[in-house]
């Protein structure tokens, strides 16, 4: 018998209440139970989202006081280096808030440090949904929504950190300006209708302003909606494991134990940001000084997310060409406007290209193991080793000074590594990968080496073998080894001649290249038999352990329920196993 | 209890060789399970979190009335800080926190800790459904007579095309020209406010300079001397982003080339301060080799040299400013740059 609470029936109440008026229940009934699967790696996304709901909360504070203007005052706060300096309003006003405004400094730095971490979650979690295809069928559409938000993640990084108008944003503002200026034909315009004229102009920050606070966060707004909801109807992937299936979806219900743990993970999140924004200094714009366009502080570095296109620019030779009396800047063009704009459509696009070479069409629920998309997991290493040798690029100066070399030397070293060290790195993953799948073979045949020697009765020695758990070969046993499409034939048997050879010959060849290389799982009664024999092994090395349990461990089929529709509380799934 | 081996007769992928019924690990039961003093513990635990988090938001509030807000600590590792942001990021954060850490740990130790099974359900709709969708789409298709009235469609096409066009229009006067509309940007960009007998002085005290005041080897930013007046009308720094200059002095039997003839006074030579690059501005200057480097992307330009390029991504020299003193010995512009500063753009060479 369970009692009610008074707080209960109003809350049964008001539920009715509404209910009559949305059905609401309906909603309640299907998705207070709904099963989500654990594991570590899920918090990424979480990680990002409560970030972003720590940016609102905090921008919207600091719009309280910050003053979007670039009109020039003197600044008379009690900041006293500064006193009496001519500066724009927006500056002076993050003075304020910094030094002038109770908990403002606080609010400026968690805003500041919940940008950084939001972007920087988005990463990693992107990586994760890449690593463990959990972008295929039926996900294609949540991978690109993806994409578009770490772009406005970007977007909303770089509009905040110029708004400020401190010597450091101004100087990132220059360079946008000498960005755009460089797009052909439509540049010069562009920057000037973008600045309100030349640069710096007056018009830029509350511009800026109007795009960082409303238009960006709506629109991100707006995609994590949607990105939430598919989540929501397609439910979430989960890694392979014992009684998880492509048709399943094994973990805690929503109520209480996933809501328990999300929403503390919220608070904890915030809490952390908290702590970070209260005790470490970030963006210190009263050191670099107001921004004036012929002043730059040595040394000065964008936030780390635009570190990339930094490092592109660096490291781009300086060609520029004159096509019939016009410029063309190359030097500009493709470090920063093309070579982004091809690696974020590449990005947006890889599912579906994946898709088309490989042929699959099925759906996929259970997320791959890196190691088991040998050829994905390369790409995806070549990608990362590229962006980071872009990004070691952007501090070539720093570098240059930590270790005492020359920036030419370094600059020379990146230009020829960014087109030799990726596709080194995916030859070098592709091994590892084909490496531990051998392993996995290995253990399938002839179970966990425990390193312990034995020596048997007639004077042999062998090195004990244990029996895999039931998890280690769930989770093996999850690889499928895929063939690659057939090479299409040149004529049908009719001799009529194939019009789509040339397309379904490079898709075969793409297939090769993508499944080719694969350590192909042992078949059901090789396992069987070598597990079996490594059950012998054991038992021969019984006196010495006791496989006793071992053996209990493998008769166990009690743990998972199987049961369409509504899971089984924990209550009745703890009793059942008793008896 | 339902049989676990049949996993792959409603599966809709392949049966996989080697792929074996599996079974769950055993649940093993914690020890808040089995013994209710545990439990109580943990019930305690948890709670104390929450009051802790309460009594947090206390300490919160007295720290925000109490502690100065220009005092100021040394903690290591962090350094100086405010002390009242310190304490308000300390017990603000550290409250949230706990509230946080008090719902994970009730989840994990109290709340049931077995994983249970929901099936999927397949995404792609019943084909009645779909059916009826089509059904639907045709009657409206029909009622409407979309496809009979073609004048409409395109028409209509037509209308909804353009419906966009005077909202981009309107943007068209996010600039516009000062002089009533005579300037194209490109005419904007390719001068500054350097003219023939404009003095050059310092660009922060706004002094005049003599060539006696610059020594071999300095370097000295400087702005026209009309800058500060031309600011203040304009209300903007515009001016200054493109007329900023450095000026450097060097024996003039190093100088082995210039842009112009006799553009230098008595090895004093005047450069653009704004790089050609992306138009950072420049002030990293190595006496020894007479080379200007870039904060930004380390571009090189040899001043001695026409202030050609000798490393880097900038493709263009930096541009020269020819001058001389007036009568009263003062450094002057003899002219305007002979082409724009700064970053190149589409029609800088027209
Ligand atoms: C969507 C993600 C967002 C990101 C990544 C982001 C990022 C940033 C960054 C890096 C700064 C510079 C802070 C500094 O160091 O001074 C900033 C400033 C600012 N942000 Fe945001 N922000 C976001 C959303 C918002 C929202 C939703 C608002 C308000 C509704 C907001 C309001 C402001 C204001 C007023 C400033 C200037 C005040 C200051 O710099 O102290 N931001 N933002
Ligand atoms: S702006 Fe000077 S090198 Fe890029």
């Amino acid at each position: 018998m369970t009692t009610t609470s008074p707080v209960e029936k109003a809350g049964a109440s008001t539920a009715t209440y509404v209910d009559q008026r949305l059905g609401s229940n309906k909603f309640l009934s299907r998705n207070l139970g709904k099963v989500f699967p654990d594991h570590w790696s899920f918090m990424l996304g979480e990680i990002a989202l409560y970030s972003f709901i720590v940016v609102l909360l905090t921008g919207v504070y600091l719009t309280l006081f910050f003053k979007p203007s670039m009109v020039e005052v003197v600044y008379n706060g009690s900041y006293v280096p500064l006193k009496g300096i001519e500066m724009s309003e927006a500056y002076a006003s993050t003075l304020n808030i910094s030094f002038d405004v109770r908990g403002g400094m606080l609010i400026r730095q968690m805003h500041h440090w919940a940008a950084l971490i939001f972007v920087a979650s988005m990463s990693v979690h992107m990586f994760r949904v890449f690593f463990t295809g959990a972008f295929r069928k039926p996900r294609e559409f949540n991978w690109i929504i993806g994409v578009v938000l770490v772009t406005l993640g970007l977007g909303a990084g770089f509009t905040g950190y110029s708004l400020p108008d401190d010597l450091l944003s101004g100087t990132g503002l220059q360079i946008i300006r000498g960005i755009v200026q460089s797009i052909p034909v439509i540049g010069t315009w562009g920057a000037f209708l973008l600045f309100g004229g030349e640069f710096p102009g007056t018009d830029i920050i509350p511009r800026l302003y109007s795009l960082h606070i409303l238009v960006i966060p709506g629109l991100i707004l707006a995609m994590v909606t949607l990105h939430l909801m598919m989540v929501f109807t397609q439910k979430h992937t989960q890694f392979p494991g014992p009684g998880r299936t492509n048709d399943n979806v094994v973990g805690y219900p929503l109520m209480p134990v996933y809501m328990a743990k999300a929403g503390g993970f919220f608070f904890i999140v915030f809490g952390i940001i908290a702590l970070i924004g209260g005790l470490v200094t970030i963006n210190p714009i009263w050191i670099f000084g107001p921004f004036t366009p012929d002043q730059v502080s040595a040394g000065s570095q964008p936030d780390w997310y635009i570190g990339f296109l930094e490092g592109a620019l660096r490291m781009m030779p300086n060609w520029e060409t004159n096509l019939a009396g016009f410029t063309l800047s190359w030097n500009i063009l493709i470090p920063a406007v093309i070579m982004p704009g091809i690696l974020f459509t590449a990005l947006g696009a890889y599912p579906f290209i994946e898709a088309w070479v490989t042929g699959d069409k099925r759906e996929h629920h259970l997320l791959d193991r890196p190691r088991n998309a040998p050829t994905r997991t390369g790409l995806g290493v070549m990608s990362i080793s590229f962006y980071l040798l872009l990004f070691v690029g952007g501090g070539n100066d720093i570098i240059a000074d930590a270790f005492d070399l020359s920036i030419n030397g370094i600059t020379w070293f990146l230009r020829i590594a960014l087109f030799v060290i990726p596709p080194l790195m995916f030859v070098f993953t592709r091994r590892i990968c084909l490496g531990l799948q051998r392993r996995d073979r290995d253990k399938l045949l002839h179970g966990y080496e425990t390193g312990r020697v034995l020596r048997l009765p007639h004077g042999e020695f062998i090195e004990a073998h244990e029996p895999l758990s039931i998890k280690d070969m769930a989770v093996i046993t999850s690889k499928t080894d895929i063939a690659p499409l057939p090479v299409p034939p040149k004529a049908d048997i009719d001799g009529v001649k194939n019009k789509q050879f040339r397309k379904q010959n490079l898709r075969s060849k793409l297939s090769h290249f993508f499944y080719g290389e694969n350590i192909p799982l042992p078949s059901a009664a090789e396992i069987e038999a070598g597990q079996a024999h490594v059950a012998h092994d054991a038992a021969l090395e019984a006196p010495l352990a006791s496989y006793e349990d071992a053996d209990e461990l493998r008769q166990f089929h009690g743990g998972v329920l199987h049961h369409p529709g509504m899971p089984e509380t924990n209550a009745e799934q703890l009793a059942d196993r008793k008896e | 209890m339902t049989d676990l081996t049949t996993h792959g007769a409603h599966g809709s992928e392949p049966t996989r060789p080697g792929h074996l019924p599996v079974a769950d690990v055993p649940h093993v039961l914690r020890v808040a399970d089995t013994d209710p003093k545990a439990a109580k513990r943990v019930e305690r635990q948890v709670s104390s979190m929450f009051l802790l988090s309460i009594l947090l938001v206390v300490a919160f509030v007295v720290a925000y009335i109490g502690i100065d807000k220009s005092t100021v600590v040394y903690i290591p590792v962090f350094g100086e800080v405010g002390a009242s942001t310190i304490a308000l990021g300390l017990t603000f954060g550290a409250s949230v926190l706990l509230i946080g850490a008090g719902a994970i740990q009730w989840a994990k130790k109290l709340m049931p800790d077995v994983e249970v099974v929901q099936m999927r359900h397949e995404l792609v709709s019943p084909a009645d459904e779909t059916a009826e969708a089509a059904a639907n789409y045709e009657r409206g298709k029909e009622e409407s007579g979309f496809a009979r009235y073609k004048m409409i469609r395109r028409t209509m096409i037509g209308a909804m095309a353009l419906f966009p066009i005077p909202l981009v229009i309107m943007l068209r006067d996010l600039w516009s020209s000062p002089v009533s509309g005579t300037l194209s940007p490109a005419e904007i960009l390719s001068t500054t406010i350097w003219k023939k007998g404009e003095r050059i002085v310092t660009d922060a005290t706004y002094l005049p300079v003599r060539p006696e005041d610059l020594p071999v080897g300095g370097l000295v930013s400087a702005v026209p001397a009309s800058l500060q007046e031309v600011q203040h009308l304009e209300g903007n720094l515009n001016a200054r982003g493109k007329a900023a200059i450095i000026l450097v002095r060097m024996d003039p039997d190093e100088i082995v080339s210039q842009q112009g003839d006799g553009w230098d006074y008595q090895g004093i030579l005047a450069y653009s301060k704004i790089c050609t690059h992306v138009g950072c501005p420049i002030a990293l200057y190595e006496q020894r080799t007479h080379h200007l480097l870039c904060p930004c992307h380390q571009s090189t330009f040899d001043l001695a040299n026409s202030g050609n390029v000798v490393f880097g991504p900038a493709a263009r020299n930096m541009p020269q400013l020819p001058i001389g003193v007036d009568s009263e010995g003062y450094l002057i512009a003899m002219d305007d740059f002979s082409e724009p500063i700064g970053p190149s753009f589409w029609e800088r060479s027209k």
